[in-house]
């Protein structure tokens, strides 16, 4: 077998590190814009640059969508969490909100979580449909953080908005302005607090964007009753043009 | 092979201790006992054992179900068993040692526990063997068929016996978990939980095949006699160690066996002209055989095994089990085990799922386990937390 050939040294930069070499590049790229994107890349730079300079010491925000969910589902309702982990969104719908939860769940061990705190749940891969379960059985159908790590997402989608009078789904914005730079400056596969894995472990086999969600709803003619977006620690309602700025999107669906 | 289990002694901390077992009659000429298959029973005699103590309010009841071979001796010692001609008892703890018992995953320092033997069983329930009054000499194959039915309606009076309105939980394994499904099929109100391990809503097919085999093994048995061998001194014990040896393969799993003897050979192997038990597996299963003959009946067996092909859960809804599930009040638990292919994962996944189907709240777990459907006895740590866990969460907010 031959060797294979040594990188440069100049590639091999230590992740992490924004020098002038990266700067060069992305320069390259935007006089390879078109004129009119040429703006919207520059702005970007200069949003990235400022970000660089602080030190962001925030702490994630997990499961932030939980309270607007909460607050989001009438009492007396039938919830189906889809990857419900270890039932902590079904735990307290059904402390506040009286519920008929039902999760399914993969983990071995998140499912026995589910069953120490008394959250109905049922073994099962996802990406093996929702077979068997009527149209309409259950008033509210959730997919939190999920979608992104099916086999087959839209399969999926379209079995919750089936089995479920509405669907709520959350999901990471892949459009997001600082997950864009992360891959336009340093050319790798972008890290950030809420998608914290490399190209090798990550769980997030099918990533897409805010955009790419809504243009597969106009599609499919799924309505988009609300949603929320998460940005910088603070959740707010989704605007129109929010794939640039939602980190995460939180969107309440019927077919 | 791993070291010799090791059980807690009668006067350990952690095991219920020396235990009585306890026979009630509950059908008799004046209130005889009408079976699904129309004919009448009487007299009836139940054995059964309790542990811990039964709460002021009657609120802590723990039903547990027995499978195939099993009786009323779930946990402890029996103090009776050299009287009572059951030596081997005196060698091991009761079938669920492991799992019922203070501090243990069924806490009999919180629940008080009840486990009877079914009708048809040979451990002090009237069955086959027991006297024919309108003979006077035993039963046999006179003996008329029992179903899971019958078994859960006779239940339900040592019950009302016992003066239980409403049990807590019902808990059972294999057989027994088609029992406990059928408690909570029949009388929806006077369970809370109800937990089935190993089991499903009906036996496949091939669980039919093996039990044919079986009771073709005892029922060509020269000294079979046609059921009628009480008197003979010798009864068809070949054919009845050929029935449990066969149902023993299918209690493990093909990994297991292979982690458990490979393919070792026994120390001195050979005799009887080159067929003897040559490799470990064959003097483990030929020690099963023989073991199981000294302690159960021929008949039993015969009875038991049908009462386990007819099961259908789904009867109650004419054939639908998503109908009939709608019946269903308890909270219910389903366990299955990864390499059980007696009652396969995908049979215990057909039940959640037609509960779920009804609009019931459900929990399905898939353990992993490489002991095939005897994990339920076996892998008592991953079986006992979650057994304990879903006693004790009557779930948030209630």
């Amino acid at each position: 077998m031959s060797r294979a050939p040594r990188r440069p040294a100049s590639l091999a930069r230590p992740r992490g590190q924004v020098g002038c070499p990266a700067c060069a590049e992305v320069e390259e790229i935007l006089r390879r814009l078109d004129p009119a994107l040429r703006v919207e890349g520059a702005d970007l730079m200069a949003r990235y640059r400022r970000a660089l300079r602080k030190v962001s010491a925030r702490a994630p925000a997990e499961r932030w969508q939980d309270r607007l969910i909460v607050r989001k589902i009438r009492p007396g309702a039938s919830v189906l969490d889809l990857g419900c982990g270890a039932g902590d969104l079904l735990a307290e719908l059904m402390c506040r909100r009286r519920v008929r939860a039902q999760g399914i769940e993969l983990d071995p061990e998140e499912v026995v979580r589910c069953v120490e705190r008394g959250v109905p749940v049922l073994q099962g891969d996802l990406d093996h449909g929702l077979q068997g379960f009527p149209d309409r059985s259950f008033d509210y159908v959730v997919l939190e953080e999920t979608l992104q790590t099916l086999h087959r997402p839209l399969t999926v989608l379209s079995e919750m908005l089936r089995v479920g009078r509405e669907g709520i789904v959350s999901f990471p914005n892949f459009a997001w302005w600082k997950v864009r730079l992360s891959l336009m400056i340093e050319g790798r596969m972008p890290e950030t607090e809420r998608l914290p894995y490399r190209w090798y472990d990550t769980p997030n086999i099918h990533l897409f964007t805010l955009r790419d969600f809504l243009d597969w709803a106009e599609r499919e003619r799924v309505r988009i009753l609300g949603g929320y977006a998460y940005e910088s620690g603070r959740v707010r309602p989704l605007r129109e043009d929010d794939n640039l700025d939602a980190e995460e999107a939180l969107l309440f669906l019927r077919r | 092979m791993s070291s010799p289990r090791k059980y807690d002694p009668p006067d350990s901390p952690t095991s219920v201790g020396w235990t009585r077992p306890q026979v009630v009659r509950l059908a008799d000429a004046r209130r005889p006992f009408r079976l699904e298959c129309g004919r009448t029973l009487a007299p009836i005699d139940v054995e059964y054992e309790t542990y811990g103590r039964l709460s002021p309010r009657g609120d802590n009841a723990v039903l547990i179900l027995h499978a195939l071979s099993g009786d009323a001796h779930v946990a402890g010692w029996d103090a009776t068993a050299e009287a009572a001609g059951r030596p081997w008892r005196l060698r091991k703890p009761g079938w669920w040692n492991g799992m019922v018992g203070p501090g243990k995953a069924i806490d009999t320092r919180r629940w008080w526990v009840v486990c009877s033997n079914v009708l048809g069983s040979c451990y002090g329930t009237t069955g086959p063997a027991s006297i024919d009054p309108a003979t006077g000499r035993p039963y046999g194959c006179r003996f008329p068929p029992v179903t899971v039915g019958d078994w859960v309606r006779l239940q339900a009076r040592l019950m009302d016996h016992l003066g239980i309105r409403r049990l807590h939980a019902v808990i059972g394994g294999s057989i027994g978990g088609q029992q406990a499904m059928e408690w909570a099929l029949r009388y929806p109100r006077r369970l809370d939980n109800c937990i089935v391990l190993a089991s499903g809503a009906r036996l496949s097919v091939q669980g039919l095949a093996f039990n044919m085999v079986g009771r073709h093994a005892i029922l060509n048995d020269p000294l079979y006699a046609g059921g009628d061998y009480y008197q003979n001194g010798r009864g068809p014990d070949v054919g009845l160690a050929v029935a449990r040896m066969l149902a023993h393969i299918t209690y493990l799993s093909e990994p297991g066996m292979h982690r458990k003897f490979g393919r070792r050979r026994n120390a001195g192997a050979g005799g009887e002209g080159g067929f003897g038990p040559e490799y470990e597996v064959e003097s483990y299963l030929a020690h099963q055989g023989r073991s199981f003959v000294e302690r159960f009946d021929a008949n039993s067996y015969l009875y038991i095994s049908r009462a386990m092909d007819a099961y259908d859960a789904a009867r109650w809804g004419r054939g639908d089990l998503v109908v009939a599930c709608h019946r269903i009040r308890a909270r219910t638990m389903i366990v299955s085990f990864s390499s059980d292919w007696l009652y396969p994962p995908r049979q215990s996944r057909e039940l959640a799922l037609a509960l779920c189907r009804a609009g019931r709240e459900v929990t399905y777990v898939d353990l992993p386990s490489d002991v095939g459907h005897d994990a339920f006895l076996v892998e008592t740590e991953k079986v006992g937390r979650l057994v304990q866990a879903f006693l004790e969460s009557g779930g948030p907010g209630r």
